[in-house]
C-alpha cells in the first residue's frame, strides 16, 4: 500500500483556478472581438492576432531567458493583455507593427518587471496603450471611418471619433454626432474593440454570472461618469455659441450623460480593465471608491484635459492608489 | 430560511453514506483508552496493571477544572498504563486493556425501553454529566459539565442544538436523528432543564429533509423544542455562525456563546446526555461514519471508544483501496489527516473518511492575483491573503492586530483560492506563533 498523504484541512478545493478565471475573461471578450472585426474588417483581426501573439511571445521569452522561471503562458493572462491592448488601438495598417512595441511595454514593463502576474501595480494593457499614445500620438489617433471600411481592405479612410469631434469644438461637429443606436452597436469611430456597448455588456454579464467580477466597480465607474456628466450637462448643455475672444462660432457646454458613457472607452474600461483583480481594491467598499475615482477622473480629463479621452489615464491613476484603498477599506469583521 | 450573514462557501456535499443504518462494530481483543479525549488536561488514571475492569467503569478521573472523566469501553484486565501514539503521531497517556467478555457495570440500564421522565434538579444533572464523562461531540470535545454550569452573572436564553452537519461526507448526526429522534428530544429537554431556558432550537441544514421531518414530528410531543431548518451553506454549523443564523446575535471576538445568552450543543451530545442521565451509561461509544467515494460500501457504526482505525477499516471494508491517498478523521473541510492508523479512536471522532489519491492531491500553488475571494469567503470578515504574507515575513505582531486569532479555521479561504495558496495552513501557523508571542510576553 502507498504511504498516506498528510496535510492540514481543508482537504477539498473549489476547483477555481487563475487559469479558469483568465480564460473566462478571454471568452467574455469574444463578442466585442467579433463586433470589432465585423465593423473594421480583417485589419482588426490582424491587430488582435499580432498583439496576442507578441504578448505571449514576450512573456515566454522573458520567463525563459531573463527570469529563468517555468513558463506561465498557459494561464491565459498574456492573452487577456494582448486582446485588451489590441482593443484599445485603431484598426489601421501602421498599428500592425506599433502594437508589437505596445505588447513589449505591456508585458515587459507593465507586468514582468514587477515579478509577473499578481505583482504588477498597473494594468499591463493600459501601460502599453498609454505608452503608445504618448510615443505615437498621430498613429494612435488616426481612426478608420467605420462607414468606409472595406472588409478585406487594409488601406483606411480616416474619420473622427465622437469624443474627438467634441474636443475640436467646431460649430458643425454637433450635427456629426452619432445616434444612440449606433453607439450601442458600435457603428462609430474609435478603437475597434471598445465601440460596441452591447457586445461589451454581454461579456460583462457573463463575467458577473461566473463571479469573475462583481458589479461594484463597473456600476460605480459608469454611474459616477453618468451622474457627474449629467450635472455638467444640466448646468450647461452642449450648444453652438459665439466665443467672446475671437467672435467665432464654437461648440460650448457639456455633452449629455448617455453619450458620455456610450462613447470612448468607458464601457470596456469599466467592465474589463478597471475590474482587473490584480490592480483593483479587494474589499467591496474599496471597489466602490475605485470606480468612483475612475468615473470622476475620466469626465474631468475629457472635459478639461488635453486628450479627448481619459479612461486609460483615469484607471492608471486609480491603480496607483489601490494599495492605499486596500489599507483603508477593510472588510466588515464579524461582530464589530 | 435562516443562515449566517457573512461569507461561506458551498463544497460538494457527498453525503453518500446517508442511507446506511447504524451498525454495531464488534469489540476487538485489546483496547487502548486515551486519558486525553477532551479539551483540557488529561484525566488521571485510577486503575493499575492487573486490575479487572467492567464496561462503564471509571478508569480516568477528572482532577482539574478543565477535564473530563474517562470510562472503560470494555471489560477485561488492565495490561499497562503507558503512553500511546495517537492518530496524529503524538504520545498521549493511556490505559491498555486486554478484552475479556463483555461485562457491564450493574448500574447501567441496557434495556431498550425509553425513559422520558427526569426527576433530577439542574445541579444534579450537571453533576451527573461530569460523572459520566460527557463531552461535546461536535468536534471540540468541550467538557459538558463546564458548558452547562452557567457562570454567575450570566444567563442562558437559548439552547441551540447543532444538527447542521455542514461538513461534507459526515452522516453520523443524520443517522442518530433518523434512528434516535425521541432519545435526542429527551436529552434536549434535560439540557433545557439544566439551563432553565424556555426554548431549545434544533438546527438542521435543509439538505436533510427527512431528518427535519422526523425531528419535527418527534418534537411535537415535547415542550419548548423548535426545529429550525437552515440554508445549506458551509460553515453553518460553526458555533458563532450558527448562533448568528438562529438568533441574529453575534458572539464578539474573544467571548463565549454564553456572553450573548446562548449555549450550543451538538445533536450527538444530546443523545449521549440522554443515555448518561436516563440510562446511567457513560460516554464510551461514538457514532462514526466510514465513507469515501472509492469505497466498496458506505457505513455508519456505533463504535466503542478505543477501537483503532485499522480495526474499523478491517471490519467495514476489509482493507484500504490501493489508490487511497489520505485518511481523514472528520469531514473534508475541518477534519484532520490521520498519521497513524494503529491509533485508537477517541470521544468525538465522527468519521473515517478515505480519500482517493487524485482527490487528496493538492493543486500546485500559483501567484496570488489579489482577487479577494478568500476575503469574501471568510465568515469572520478577516483578510486571509494578508495573514499569508504577514506570517511568511514574520510580522506576527501585525497579524495579531489584524485579528488573526478570530479565525475559526473553517477552511473557506483555501477552498476558494484560485491560486491554490494554502491560506488555512499559513493562518494556523500564524495563530500558533501569535499565541507563543503572547505567552512569551506574559
Amino acid at each position: 500500500m502507498n504511504l498516506l498523504n498528510i496535510s492540514g484541512s481543508p482537504h477539498v478545493h473549489s476547483d477555481e483556478s487563475t487559469k479558469k478565471i483568465m480564460w473566462r475573461v478571454n471568452l467574455a471578450l469574444v463578442p466585442a472581438l467579433l463586433v470589432g472585426i465585423a465593423y473594421f474588417g480583417v485589419s482588426a483581426l490582424l491587430v488582435a492576432c499580432i498583439s496576442v501573439a507578441s504578448c505571449i511571445l514576450f512573456q515566454w521569452l522573458i520567463e525563459k531567458f531573463l527570469l529563468k522561471v517555468p513558463s506561465t503562458i498557459g494561464d491565459g493572462s498574456a492573452v487577456v493583455t494582448g486582446l485588451l491592448l489590441a482593443f484599445n488601438v485603431p484598426a489601421t495598417l501602421s498599428m500592425m507593427w506599433i502594437v508589437v512595441i505596445g505588447a513589449l511595454v505591456a508585458i515587459g514593463v507593465g507586468k514582468m518587471a514587477f515579478g509577473g502576474l499578481g505583482k504588477n501595480p498597473f494594468n499591463p494593457a493600459l501601460v502599453g496603450r498609454v505608452f503608445l499614445l504618448i510615443s505615437f500620438p498621430v498613429q494612435m489617433t488616426t481612426w478608420p471611418d467605420v462607414s468606409k471600411v472595406k472588409f478585406f481592405g487594409l488601406d483606411t479612410v480616416t474619420g473622427p471619433t465622437p469624443l474627438g469631434l467634441i474636443k475640436e469644438r467646431g460649430a458643425e461637429s454637433l450635427g456629426k454626432m452619432p445616434q444612440i443606436w449606433d453607439m450601442l452597436t458600435g457603428y462609430i469611430g474609435g478603437s475597434w474593440g471598445e465601440v460596441s456597448a452591447i457586445a461589451i455588456l454581454v461579456g460583462a454579464i457573463y463575467l458577473l454570472c461566473t463571479k469573475v467580477i462583481s458589479w461594484h466597480i463597473p456600476v460605480s465607474f459608469i454611474g459616477t461618469a453618468f451622474v457627474f456628466s449629467a450635472i455638467l450637462w444640466l448646468v450647461n448643455p452642449i450648444h453652438v455659441g459665439v466665443d467672446p475672444a475671437d467672435g467665432a462660432e464654437k461648440l460650448m457646454g457639456f455633452i449629455d450623460p448617455l453619450t458620455t458613457i456610450l462613447t470612448g472607452g468607458i464601457m470596456l474600461g469599466a467592465c474589463f480593465m478597471a475590474t482587473d483583480m490584480v490592480t483593483s481594491p479587494m474589499a467591496r467598499s474599496g471597489q466602490l471608491i475605485f470606480g468612483f475615482g475612475c468615473g470622476l477622473l475620466t469626465v474631468i480629463i475629457r472635459n478639461w484635459g488635453a486628450y479627448p479621452e481619459g479612461v486609460s489615464f483615469a484607471i492608471l491613476l486609480m491603480n496607483s492608489v489601490t494599495p492605499l484603498i486596500n489599507r483603508w477599506c477593510k472588510p466588515k469583521r464579524f461582530a464589530c | 430560511m435562516k443562515t449566517f450573514k457573512m461569507g461561506g462557501v458551498h463544497p460538494e456535499e457527498n453525503k453518500i453514506s446517508n442511507d446506511a443504518a447504524i451498525e454495531v462494530m464488534p469489540v476487538g481483543k485489546q483496547m487502548v483508552v486515551l486519558m486525553n479525549q477532551h479539551l483540557g488536561a488529561p484525566a488521571t488514571p485510577v486503575v493499575q496493571k492487573g486490575d479487572k475492569v467492567k464496561v462503564g467503569q471509571l478508569i480516568g478521573e477528572a482532577q482539574t477544572f478543565m477535564c473530563a472523566n474517562v470510562h472503560s469501553p470494555v471489560s477485561g484486565t488492565v495490561l499497562k498504563v503507558e503512553p500511546v501514539k495517537d492518530a496524529f503521531g503524538l504520545a498521549k497517556p493511556a490505559v491498555w486493556i486486554s478484552v475479556e467478555g463483555d461485562e457491564w457495570m450493574e448500574t447501567i440500564d441496557r434495556t431498550p425501553d425509553i425513559k422520558r421522565e427526569c426527576p433530577l434538579e439542574p445541579k444534579e444533572i450537571v453533576a451527573k454529566l461530569k460523572e459520566m464523562g460527557i463531552v461535546g461531540l461536535g468536534g471540540a470535545t468541550f467538557p459538558a459539565h463546564i458548558k452547562y454550569s452557567v457562570p454567575d452573572g450570566k444567563k442562558a436564553e437559548y439552547l441551540i442544538v447543532n444538527a447542521a452537519e455542514c461538513e461534507p461526507y459526515l452522516t453520523s448526526d443524520y443517522r442518530v436523528m433518523m434512528e434516535h429522534a425521541e432519545e435526542i428530544c429527551i436529552g434536549v429537554s434535560i439540557l433545557r432543564k439544566a439551563l432553565g431556558v424556555p426554548n431549545a432550537y434544533i438546527c438542521i441544514e435543509s439538505n436533510k429533509p427527512l431528518a427535519i421531518q422526523k425531528m419535527q414530528e418527534t418534537a411535537r410531543g415535547f415542550e419548548g423544542i423548535v426545529v429550525e431548518p437552515l440554508k445549506v451553506k458551509y460553515p453553518q454549523g460553526a458555533e458563532k455562525q450558527l448562533i448568528n443564523a438562529v438568533t441574529g446575535r453575534k458572539v464578539p471576538s474573544g467571548k463565549l456563546p454564553i456572553d450573548v445568552g446562548c449555549v450550543v450543543s451538538n445533536v450527538g451530545t444530546c443523545f449521549s446526555v440522554y443515555e448518561a442521565i436516563q440510562k446511567n451509561k457513560p460516554l464510551i461509544e461514538n457514532i462514526l461514519t466510514v465513507t469515501g467515494k472509492k469505497l466498496p460500501s458506505q457505513h455508519n457504526y456505533i463504535v466503542r471508544i478505543g477501537t483503532t482505525y485499522n480495526e474499523i477499516i478491517k471490519h467495514s471494508i476489509g482493507e484500504l483501496p490501493a489508490t487511497t491517498g489520505k485518511v481523514i478523521s472528520g469531514g473534508t473541510m475541518m477534519g484532520k489527516a490521520v498519521v497513524n492508523l494503529d491509533a485508537p479512536t477517541v470521544k468525538g471522532n465522527a468519521s473515517v473518511l478515505v480519500m482517493d489519491e487524485a482527490e487528496a492531491r493538492r493543486n500546485p500553488e500559483t501567484a496570488c492575483i489579489r482577487c479577494g475571494k478568500c476575503m469574501n469567503a471568510c465568515p469572520m470578515g478577516l483578510e486571509p491573503y494578508l495573514f499569508s504574507s504577514l506570517v511568511k515575513t514574520g510580522r506576527i505582531e501585525e497579524a495579531k492586530e489584524h485579528n488573526i486569532l478570530d479565525c475559526i479555521e473553517c477552511g473557506c479561504c483555501f477552498f476558494s483560492c484560485p491560486a491554490n495558496k494554502p491560506l488555512t495552513d499559513e493562518i494556523r501557523l500564524g495563530k500558533n506563533r501569535v499565541r507563543a508571542m503572547m505567552a512569551a510576553k506574559r
